[in-house]
């Protein structure tokens, strides 16, 4: 125990798995809340010291029961997924200290203990997808995550009983997604004989042309493709996102599918090596061109939705498939540049739903026409809704642009420069849709119904971390484009350096 | 009058045995077949064969719907603290060796023991726990309706 950062990536798992059997046996919301927060917080700071030990470009290796791997489980830091971590216990604590008051409204009190217990599970399978170095427990966590994420999504049925619709539209394509995951899991076995993801990228080395991992690799892009709403298997999605609770759909929509997306990446780099021919085709034929459509249909459908939280998940899709194009020309440019935009869209997608959030706090309903003329009554929420629409346009200044513009750096570095032309074409879409939502809020009369309302500084305070983080992370790019660099660099070339 | 009176006695003659095969089990899993879920499963089918036969309400007064809800948490409790353990003996996580340094082969045999133990206490609470959840959607069949 001497050494307690010898043991941070499993503390890093541990302590919200730890908690939320605590949060059930005690039972108090305010209780619950505090140590849902605690986890957060503590997860947080262990994911920052870990991104600093592996900065450098080096990885960490945990031996979980002490059981050296390949026979044991392994956990593995590096910089691309302690890069994640960052994101998603950040973007939990945020949510956290906002969602105490949203949840009173939204959710009967009886139920908030199992809330936070599903939350805290949630944030662990998340945590755990992104630090095990074993194919096998990516399943488990993806499945603790995934379930958790089920409840709380129809959690959003107090408001609104279609969230128990939704809920099970996405519990059934989530299953498919992780049996097709786990079938694909269940071939490499058979194939290579280990679970190990690094014992794998050895061992497959010589079996290109076999059938078996041709097919495995084709059911984890199919499994990874439903959970990461990849163009047409994202039908979950926008109804997912519209019901659930604020507070849900704010912290899913920045991590749950990017989690998903780095699985796939982890996949495609660090199990299956990237210059397969079958893999290389897979991207090529059918990631690329689905990737290209999601960007301009899933915008087009976005600019016709009157649900401004409707509008956002089809949004998401869309900037899904910028990552994916990302991803998809298979060079390290390209990589970077989605792992940039992992980041800035998450934190531009969570400040977007947690103002819509407080824009329609006590209406709980998010249509066009119960935001209008807002931009008077709640200056500040509305101004932190234009700055993050600025970023997912990516208006210079803001950390949307950045991640654009390594991407269209990406694509003609990689030799195909009407991929650009097709990135900022794209972006028009979005002002457009941006904008129906800009005019509504400050260009219109309001309702003369709406009094004021009051919000309170506990909700304003995470806001406006979100939104200035959102303004900051597009000038100081060294942590954003300078950690992504390393991990793009270190998964092309599959360098695994252990301290 | 009573309903079904051979199923009423020879359940209570044999939920007892039910009880007492599912706590062998748990505790002979490390060399026999068996283990914590099966364990488990063995116990709460005992709590589900008395709740099918004498009705929803008794099996409630012998394991209300809260202490289930608790024992499924706990167990998960039961299994990260044997993990924590080792922590603070100084291994790694879930190392069982730390329960006796000076034995490992002794410690791999407790700490498998303890871990079973939670995994067998959470399956119980969880199968018991579906079955409340799905037994009480359901009114209540008075005896003439059989």
């Amino acid at each position: 125990m001497e050494q307690v950062y010898l043991h941070f990536p499993i503390l890093q798992v541990l302590i919200p798995l730890l908690l939320a059997p605590i949060c059930v046996l005690v039972g108090r919301s305010t209780f619950s809340w505090l140590i849902t927060f605690f986890g957060s917080v503590s997860s947080l700071v262990i994911a920052i010291s870990l991104l600093h030990s592996v900065s450098d470009g080096s990885s960490i290796s945990y031996h979980i029961g002490g059981w050296p791997p390949p026979i044991g489980i392994e956990y593995v830091v590096d910089s691309a997924n302690a890069f994640l971590l960052v994101l998603v216990s950040g973007i939990s604590t945020v949510v956290l200290l906002y969602a105490r008051d949203q949840i009173k409204l939204e959710i009967d009190e009886e139920n908030h203990t199992l809330f936070y217990t599903c939350y805290l599970l949630c944030l662990t399978g998340l945590l755990g997808v992104l630090i095990t170095g074993d194919v096998f427990n990516v399943f488990v966590f993806l499945e603790i995550s995934s379930l958790s994420t089920y409840v709380l999504v129809a959690q959003g049925a107090k408001r609104d009983k279609r969230a128990l619709k939704a809920a099970f539209n996405y519990l059934i394509m989530g299953t498919v997604g992780a049996t097709f995951f786990v079938i694909g899991v269940g071939f490499i076995y058979m194939a290579t004989g280990t679970l190990n993801m690094f014992d794998i990228y050895e061992r497959i080395n010589d079996l290109e042309s076999s059938r078996t991992v041709r097919a495995s690799y084709a059911f984890i892009v199919i499994g990874m493709g439903l959970k990461l709403a990849m163009f047409p298997m994202h039908l979950w999605m926008p109804g997912a996102y519209t019901y659930a609770p604020t507070v849900v759909t704010t912290f899913l929509s920045a991590t749950a599918t990017k989690v998903s997306l780095y699985v796939l990446i982890r996949f495609t780099f660090s199990v299956f090596h990237f210059d397969f021919n079958f893999i290389e085709q897979v991207f090529k034929f059918l990631v690329m061109p689905l990737a290209i459509i999601a960007m301009f249909a899933m915008s087009f459908v976005a600019i016709f939705q009157k649900d401004i939280k409707r509008m956002l998940a089809y949004s998401s899709i869309a900037q899904i498939g910028y990552m994916l194009l990302g991803v998809s020309l298979l060079s390290s440019e390209g990589l970077t540049a989605t792992f940039v935009n992992l980041f800035n869209h998450g934190i531009t997608k969570a400040t977007l739903f947690m103002s819509l959030g407080v824009l329609t706090l006590y209406s709980g309903k998010s249509f066009l026409s119960d935001v209008q003329g807002l931009g008077k009554k709640m200056p500040w929420i509305s101004a932190s809704f234009l700055i993050g629409g600025l970023s997912l346009v990516g208006i210079p200044g803001t950390a949307g642009f950045i991640s654009k513009w390594l991407l269209v750096q990406a694509t003609i570095e990689a030799g195909v420069p009407i991929l650009a032309l097709l990135i900022i074409l794209s972006s028009l879409l979005a002002i457009v849709y941006i904008w129906k939502v800009i005019e509504h809020l400050y260009f219109m009369e309001p309702h003369s119904e709406l009094a004021s309302q009051k919000v309170s500084f506990r909700i304003l305070i995470p806001l406006w971390i979100l939104s200035i983080s959102c303004l900051y992370w597009g000038f100081d790019t060294s942590l954003t484009v300078g950690t992504s660099d390393i991990a793009a660099n270190n998964l092309f070339n599959n360098v695994i350096k252990l301290n | 009058m009573q309903h079904h009176l051979i199923l009423k006695i020879v359940t209570k003659s044999i939920v007892g045995i039910i009880l007492l095969f599912g706590l062998y089990v748990q505790f002979h899993g490390d060399y026999s077949p068996g283990g914590g879920f099966q364990a488990g499963v063995i116990f709460a089918a005992a709590f589900i064969l008395y709740g099918i036969v004498m009705g929803l309400d008794k099996v409630q007064e012998v394991l209300p719907f809260w202490v289930v809800q608790k024992l499924a948490a706990l167990g998960v409790l039961v299994y990260a603290l044997t993990g924590v353990f080792s922590l603070f003996m100084g291994f790694n996580y879930l190392d069982y060796s730390a329960f006796s340094p000076h034995h490992p082969e002794h410690g791999q045999h407790w700490g498998i023991l303890v871990v079973e133990l939670g995994v067998g206490i959470t399956v119980t609470g969880v199968i018991v726990c579906i079955y409340y959840c799905f037994a009480s959607r359901t009114p209540h069949l008075d005896d003439g309706e059989w």
